[in-house]
């Protein structure tokens, strides 16, 4: 249903963030004549026979598995780029590799409806797992180094899937640093019953900037 | 770099209704707090949604391909969706901090006309139900909705929405060198496409005037 996932911890759900990337825009080679499309999502076509047209992923997924096109795989993935993106994932421990925001969700779509339509599909998919894996045992390795002089970390590159799967951990770490580190936390410790009310204003902790 | 970022170039072009209205929701799932109602968005998305609709129940009158139909019909349960959820996720956050955001003037001129009156009378039902149920079978001094008792020295029985939960965020350009805290010992320079994960509250004035967006 709309809007269940838990609002608690904000998290989307995996089906959530699929319906976010399926927004992406791809490629299509049409087999079939059709007139533009005017959406409320935007305007796309007109389509014409073997004449490449770019339109959202739904929408190609919609008509490859009517058998009205073929999709065409985004430039970055193929074996050629994504061993350059794992060979570079594997050398630098601390940074992830710019991909697209949503590689995991776009590969598994096109894997699960367009797998024919990409070359060397089997290689290309263990070549994205690899990538996957590389880049969150570095992210767990990075939750690691957490401690209570941490109040902001720096994710670059990290995609919308990883960003989702992390999310309660790293903000439930961070949350418990902040919360024990917290000048009020300590000073409540001495006077333990004076007062029930746990207060909520201006808790600013006051620490060095250096964890990335 | 960037060229291979596809959410650039959408983020660029995100000029339609429905990807405005798809940050608002992005935002208003992350924030823990309930953000500013967008009215003239919402009200732009159900008309398009309306008129599609419309155009919908045309195609079928006039025989237009199943294909096509299925396609816009797609479309329009995507935007539905989306609409759907945004809404029923500020009921959520209203029925949860109910007697909080009607405390507060700022708090109640963000939503919207039909979602304060749905904030009164959901405020109104539970005092009454609290009221009847248990706080009439306590003694005096603690009996009130809002506090403990007659020693607190605060609305210490109210549910508030936690602001200094730390949120992932995403800059959409150049913000510069932000001061996190009140001092200026902690200050992180945000780039464009930077990912951060920050403490909501010091970075709430940049998501409510949009430089910033949660995910």
């Amino acid at each position: 249903m709309a809007g269940q996932s838990d609002p608690h911890l904000s998290l989307f759900s995996p089906s959530e963030v699929e319906f976010v990337a399926e927004d992406e825009i791809v490629e299509i080679v049409p087999n079939i004549r059709m007139e533009a499309l005017n959406m409320i999502c935007g305007d796309f076509g007109p389509f014409f026979p073997q004449i490449a047209s770019k339109v959202p992923l739904w929408l190609a997924v919609a008509l490859k598995r009517r058998g009205k096109c073929t999709i065409r795989p985004p430039e970055w993935m193929t074996v050629e780029r994504l061993t350059q993106v794992l060979d570079a994932e594997r050398e630098s421990p601390r940074e992830f590799q710019p991909l697209p925001f949503h590689y995991i969700e776009i590969s598994k779509l096109l894997f699960d409806h367009a797998r024919d339509d990409i070359s060397d599909a089997y290689l290309v998919r263990s070549l994205i797992e690899d990538i996957r894996d590389v880049r969150f045992h570095k992210v767990e390795t990075g939750l690691e180094t957490i401690s209570g002089r941490t109040h902001a970390v720096k994710l670059k590159n990290l995609s919308a899937m990883e960003v989702n799967i992390v999310r309660p951990f790293m903000v439930r770490t961070l949350q418990a640093f902040y919360k024990h580190d917290s000048p009020q936390m300590i000073q409540q410790a001495d006077n333990t019953g004076s007062s029930r009310s746990t207060p909520v204003t201006d808790r600013g902790p006051r620490r060095d900037l250096r964890h990335r | 770099m960037s060229s291979w970022d596809d959410e650039d170039t959408a983020s660029a072009a995100a000029t339609t209704d429905v990807e405005l209205l798809k940050r608002a929701w992005r935002n208003e799932k992350a924030a823990p707090e309930i953000l500013r109602f967008d009215s003239p968005l919402v009200s732009r998305a159900r008309e398009q949604i309306q008129l599609l609709e419309e155009t919908l129940e045309d195609f079928t009158d006039n025989g237009v391909d199943d294909l096509v139909v299925s396609l816009y019909q797609m479309d329009l349960d995507r935007a539905l969706f989306l609409l759907r959820s945004y809404l029923r996720l500020r009921l959520q956050k209203i029925e949860k901090y109910m007697i909080h955001i009607s405390k507060s003037d700022d708090l109640m001129s963000r939503l919207s006309l039909q979602e304060q009156r749905f904030a009164k009378s959901c405020t109104e039902i539970m005092e009454k139900h609290l009221e009847q149920s248990v706080l009439s079978k306590l003694p005096y001094g603690y009996d009130s909705v809002t506090r403990q008792s007659l020693s607190s020295t605060e609305d210490d029985m109210v549910p508030e929405p936690q602001l200094d939960t730390f949120v992932f965020c995403k800059t959409k350009s150049d913000v510069g060198a932000f001061q996190l805290d009140d001092i200026g010992e902690e200050i992180v320079d945000l780039v464009a496409d930077d990912l951060y994960v920050l403490r909501y509250k010091s970075i709430k004035g940049l998501v409510e005037n949009g430089r910033i967006d949660l995910i």
